[in-house]
């Protein structure tokens, strides 16, 4: 269970990116959290990833508080960030330096079949395509058997026919080894897709502005009535949270105007 | 295949030319010898064993100040760029030393380290240390923050930080300013044995011009060009397993 304990973080320079988010996944779940541009929702991914401890509050995973990065979270970026210096082999047994050589091979090999890149095992990242890439960072988070596996808009940078194509993947994925999946997206269609539970944030400071179950069985037809009826909850919740985002910017503008003053 | 011998073309026709042009008499070619005399001279050079003992004094000058030119560059480079407050109190007046030409320690350091080898090493060195320095200071800032967090997230230690990611991060710029380092050692060692030697390809120049033999300055400059391109394709050799992966144009 991972769980989020009124998590805060206020920046040094004292703006405030998220505030008292509570939340519980369950093992297994897909989260997916949506919300506008500045809404903390990355920031909160860091925060669970270890990456950047919450300044308030704390991330718990299965009684274990998470204050630095765990082999038990994985985490995709929006960019694949493989390094170029290694082959895709590699890259993807990056992270267990640690295990014998038998044992790396046949978990680097177990990885790159499930995503499909067994051919590529030998190839420099520079010679894949961005959606290729994007699997073997998704590989290389996965092959440490991570519990939990946070993706912060890991296909916004693919064309639609790859992404459509990544997200059915996934799921491949997820019903392969159930991670608990925490994704972060602008794409209301993709969450609808992949999610258990959609968590709609708002900006300033980020908090949850609701959560709306999105339980239609898999795999799901984008066409089906029902999916439409999720996305119009989904766009209608995200419409709402973006007006109090706006009133809250015009709330905070004088205060800026004020301190400008101070020019003496 | 054919570019290598299309660059050779005109180096080859210009050198042709003049060896006829001496050849009919058109010039008596004693200021600008003519190739077969500088072969000559060269071989003759090289049959005394002359040639071999200038080179490796050189060398052996240009080996030491590169050594430590490449040394104290890369640790203070790498210091600079890794702590924004070194950067901040040292980079500044390394700087304002990297201004003042190099030559013009000259004297200072012929007073303080004597008119013998050590000053000529510390001038290649200082020559060498410049572009290294200025190489790996810029190398270790430019590393991509987001592929340094990859380190993070499978929670690497600092040294295995430094040895996965920061290391081969910096490599293709290291290589490129140890080419630039040793490129200024070759300069510099000139310079140094101006200065009074009495060994060395420098002695060399100075000792053709000072007897008027134009046909040894030429052929102790064939030996500078073999040597400084030898030492430069020893640096891309050794360095080019490890930069396979770059994607570089100029393969093909």
């Amino acid at each position: 269970m991972l769980v989020l304990d009124r998590v805060g973080k206020t920046y040094p320079n004292g703006v405030r990116a998220l505030d008292g988010i509570s939340l519980a996944v369950a093992p297994g779940e897909i989260l997916v959290v949506i919300g506008g541009s500045g809404c903390g929702k990355s920031t909160m991914l860091r925060t669970i990833s270890g990456l950047d401890p919450p300044t308030q509050g704390r991330v718990v995973l299965d009684g274990t508080v998470i204050t630095a990065p765990r082999e038990e979270i994985g985490i995709v970026f929006q960019e694949p960030r493989l390094l170029p210096w290694l082959r895709v082999a590699d890259n993807v047994g990056f992270g267990l330096a640690e295990y014998p050589k038998a044992e790396r091979r046949t978990r680097v090999a177990g990885a790159l079949d499930r995503v499909g890149l067994t051919e590529k095992a030998r190839v420099w990242p520079r010679e894949l395509s961005g959606g290729q890439a994007q699997r073997v960072a998704i590989a290389r988070a996965l092959v440490p058997r991570p519990q939990v596996l946070l993706l912060d808009e890991p296909f916004s940078a693919l064309d639609a026919f790859t992404r459509a194509d990544l997200q059915d993947h996934l799921l491949d994925l997820w019903a392969d080894l159930k991670p608990t999946l925490v994704m972060v997206t602008h794409d209301v269609d993709e969450a609808i897709v992949l999610a258990d539970r959609i968590m709609v944030m708002r900006a300033q400071p980020g908090r949850v502005y609701e959560e709306i179950p999105c339980e239609l069985p898999r795999p799901r037809d984008r066409q089906s009535a029902a999916f439409d009826f999720v996305k119009r909850r989904v766009l209608a919740a995200l419409d709402r949270s973006l007006d109090r985002a706006v009133a809250m910017a015009e709330e905070v503008e004088p205060r800026a105007a004020a301190g400008g003053g101070l020019w003496w | 295949m054919l570019r290598p011998a299309l660059g050779l073309l005109l180096p080859v026709a210009l050198a042709l030319f003049w060896e006829i042009a001496v050849r009919m008499g058109l010039s008596n070619g004693r200021l600008v010898p003519p190739p077969s005399v500088i072969w000559n001279t060269f071989t003759d050079l090289a049959a005394t064993g002359e040639l071999a003992r200038h080179a490796l004094a050189t060398l052996w000058r240009v080996a030491w100040g590169f050594a430590f030119g490449v040394m104290a560059g890369t640790i203070f480079g790498a210091i600079t760029g890794y702590s924004a407050l070194t950067h901040r109190v040292v980079d500044p007046t390394l700087q304002a030393l990297r201004s003042i030409p190099s030559i013009a320690w000259v004297p200072l350091f012929i007073l303080w380290f004597g008119i013998f080898e050590a000053s000529k090493i510390i001038l290649i060195a200082v020559g060498v240390f410049f572009p290294v320095y200025l190489g790996v200071m810029g190398a270790v800032m430019s590393v991509d923050r987001k592929i340094v967090e990859v380190g993070r997230v499978f929670r690497l230690s600092g040294p295995a930080m430094v040895r996965r990611i920061l290391l081969p991060a910096v490599m293709p710029s290291y290589v490129i300013a140890l080419r630039a380092g040793l490129g200024l050692g070759w300069m510099f060692v000139v310079a140094a044995e101006f200065l009074g030697a009495s060994t060395g390809l420098g002695f060399l120049l100075i000792d053709g011009q000072q007897l008027g033999k134009p046909a040894q300055i030429v052929a102790a400059i064939v030996a500078f060009a073999i040597l400084g391109k030898t030492t430069d394709w020893l640096i891309v050799l050794i360095a080019s397993p490890f930069l396979r992966w770059e994607d570089r144009f100029a393969r093909h």
